[in-house]
């Protein structure tokens, strides 16, 4: 059924298909509309879930940690500060390997206060062994927490689904909304192999030394490396049962490109404009939308990338004294190639600040213009 | 009149859920409360454990001492990890099963205060035990807000002992009315069991605060940790009681009562104490016991 809905609310309905059990939340703009819709589906009877209403989201997370080590598929969504806040949780659900799903709304980090689009939250969250995954709309949005569980499910790692504030978590699109039927066909009740049972009893998470613990992280690095192959076959799944198409990564016009753009979130859709523009007048250039971060698709950003002269990064984070995040990052896997391309690597739209057709035009024109980036990273759009 | 040294025979018989191995240290008052708490909650039990003595005293990976499944949580988050665990096995159909935090005096009356105070305003099912050995010991007796004033700890040392009162947790539970809380000793076994028991069959939240010896840490002698744990109940700067639905209950009436500054000579960490410190303990520890005695019985 399609229906015109929010990007939080399209969240809402992917945790009301996914039949989750119990959902622990924490309000904080831009995400709060989630939690209240939440509510409101379990009120009307549309999920019989256990709603947890926590006073931080610290404790969001660690009712999560609860709820899922017994077994039962759980829910929480944040954004920014309250991201921040759960770090430590974080850490601790991905070790303990839970399948835990989380919707985070990109928002900029204070100070000073700001509640607009900045992926400055969810990047600084990459060494927590959660999967994220970066969406570019309201229909991705929903689909992605369907196909998290199941990939979650699958790997027993928690999944982070990050989108940005207000262009979508408050701007209304089309949303295919699969019939429930259907989502509990592609996605089984969840049955784990290990859940605390009293007449089965284990302890989880104990004191481990030096003698297993190095060992244990290294098969945690293993399986979040077989993510990608497991993400792969989701997606194809998905796509047969659902018709939508979706991968670690996206390409866009990369055929005999002379320059790819790479983008996160919602400036890949204004991108996607600017490329057809550019295209018709002649010039080679293409997209790689990045949507799965962690893991890194290393081998993916090696074929798209690895062999192109010209490889601009847009970042809408920043890590001071560093640059953006995803450039820093794609340098990284680019450095393997036999023909390293030049890197532009590009910092804009921090805190919301909007990003239009014409900026990301001018961002291309200018790596196209140059030999070297002149400045690393480039700030587009700085006020002097 | 409550018989004080009886003990019960639940403690002789039957099968313990908690075993030996505990990596505790001699005379350690927490490992000894876990076998009384199981004692009357039973096997169908489940437990949240944050960091605390109770992480090493388990066992280290893959031992457990105990019988029951348990999960470890962090810090500062018992109280609404047992409350995710609730939620978690009443989708299961499994609300039999008790939850049970269990966490140190850090954890409850420090760091774990915000999410204990959200489960307790929440009236989540769960029952919250804090064992009390009133310092951080497991991380080598640093002060916490449940250390009593004039103790020495690493972080109040020698010419600055602890100058401030301990923290009145059962206040601070009492306030947000959930149906149970409580205290107990592992001075006094047979009183405790019975609140376990007791526990087990109240809905919403309960909460149980320990008397539990720690001889490193009190500067005791390890043989002596129950006489002087039963000294703090006889000195009435611990009293036994519990407050069922608002209704107080003194659960031990101590036969023989003595004063306070008996009870700081046991310990070599309050060997640095004031005579004004003494007084201002004993008059606040006489107030305190005389304010319970008045509420005794009502509701």
């Amino acid at each position: 059924m399609k229906q015109v809905i929010k990007g939080n609310f399209a969240v809402a309905q992917g945790v009301r298909l996914c039949r989750v059990g119990v959902i622990s939340a924490y309000p904080i703009t831009p995400q709060t509309t989630i939690v209240e819709e939440l509510s409101e589906i379990c009120a009307r009877g549309e999920l019989d879930a256990k709603f947890i209403k926590v006073e931080s989201e610290h404790s969001a997370m660690a009712a999560m940690v609860g709820s899922s080590t017994a077994g039962v598929r759980s829910f929480t969504a944040t954004s920014s500060q309250g991201l921040l806040l759960m770090h430590e949780v974080l850490h601790w659900a991905a070790g303990a390997r839970l399948p835990i799903v989380l919707s985070n709304v990109n928002r900029a980090v204070g100070p000073g206060w700001n509640i607009w689009a900045d992926q400055t939250d969810s990047v600084s969250q990459r060494d927590t062994g959660w999967v994220q995954i970066y969406c570019e709309s309201n229909q991705e949005v929903l689909d992605s927490v369907i196909m998290s569980y199941k990939l979650a499910e699958k790997i027993l790692l928690p999944v982070m689904l990050t989108y940005d504030a207000f262009f979508l978590s408050h701007t209304s699109e089309i949303v295919d909304i699969p019939d429930i039927e259907d989502v509990d066909e592609f996605l089984p009740p969840y049955r784990p192999e290990f859940r605390l049972d009293v007449d089965n009893p284990r302890t989880f998470g104990g004191m481990i030394g030096p003698d297993c613990y190095y060992e244990e992280r290294y098969v945690m690095h293993k399986d979040s490396l077989k993510v990608l192959e497991h993400y792969s076959d989701v997606c194809s799944e998905f796509h047969d049962k659902f018709g939508r198409e979706y991968d670690i990564a996206e390409e866009y016009r990369t055929d005999d490109a002379e320059l790819i753009i790479v983008t996160a979130g919602t400036i890949t859709s204004v991108t996607r404009i600017v490329v057809d523009k550019l295209r018709e007048q002649g010039k080679s250039v293409g997209m790689m939308k990045l949507r799965m971060f962690r893991p890194v698709p290393v081998e993916r950003w090696l074929k798209v990338l690895g062999t192109v002269p010209k490889v601009v990064v847009v970042d809408r984070n920043i890590s001071a004294g560093l640059g953006g995040v995803f450039a820093n990052e794609v340098q990284a896997v680019l450095y393997n190639s036999e023909t390293r391309p030049v890197i532009y690597p590009v910092v804009v739209g921090l805190g919301g600040r909007d990003v239009t057709p014409d900026d990301v035009e001018g961002i291309i024109n200018y790596a196209l213009e140059n030999d070297k980036p002149k400045d690393v990273p480039l700030f587009w759009g700085l006020k002097q | 009149m409550q018989k004080t040294f009886d003990i019960p025979r639940e403690l002789m018989t039957g099968e313990d859920l908690a075993q030996p191995g505990m990596l505790s240290c001699q005379g350690c008052g927490a490992s000894l409360a876990m076998k009384l708490a199981l004692k009357g909650l039973g096997e169908r039990t489940v437990i949240a454990v944050p960091a605390c003595c109770w992480t090493i005293i388990i066992g280290v990976y893959p031992y457990s001492t105990l019988k029951v499944p348990v999960v470890h949580v962090l810090f500062e988050t018992a109280a609404v990890s047992a409350s995710g665990i609730r939620a978690g096995l009443d989708m299961r159909g499994e609300e039999d099963v008790v939850v049970m935090a269990w966490a140190g005096d850090g954890g409850t009356f420090d760091i774990g205060i915000q999410s204990l105070s959200g489960v307790a305003e929440r009236n989540d099912d769960i029952l919250y035990v804090c064992y009390d050995n009133e310092a951080y010991m497991n991380t080598g007796i640093q002060r916490s807000g449940a250390t009593p004033m004039g103790a020495w700890t690493t972080t109040t040392p020698s010419g600055a002992v602890k100058q401030e009162k301990k923290k009145d947790i059962e206040k601070i539970m009492l306030a947000h009315e959930i149906p149970y809380v409580a205290t107990a000793s592992v001075a006094y076994p047979d009183d405790m069991i019975k609140k376990f028991k007791k526990a087990r069959t109240i809905k919403g939240t309960k909460f149980i605060h320990l008397l539990s010896p720690c001889p490193p840490g009190w500067r005791i002698d390890p043989a002596m940790s129950i006489k002087i744990t039963r000294m703090a109940t006889q000195a009435k700067v611990f009293p036994i009681y519990e407050v069922e639905n608002g209704k107080y209950k003194i659960n031990v009436y101590p036969e023989k009562k003595i004063p306070l500054k008996e009870y700081f000579k046991t310990q070599g960490r309050f060997r640095q104490m004031s005579e004004d410190l003494v007084k201002a303990a004993q008059e606040r520890a006489d107030r305190s016991w005389e304010s319970l005695i008045r509420m005794d019985g009502e509701a």
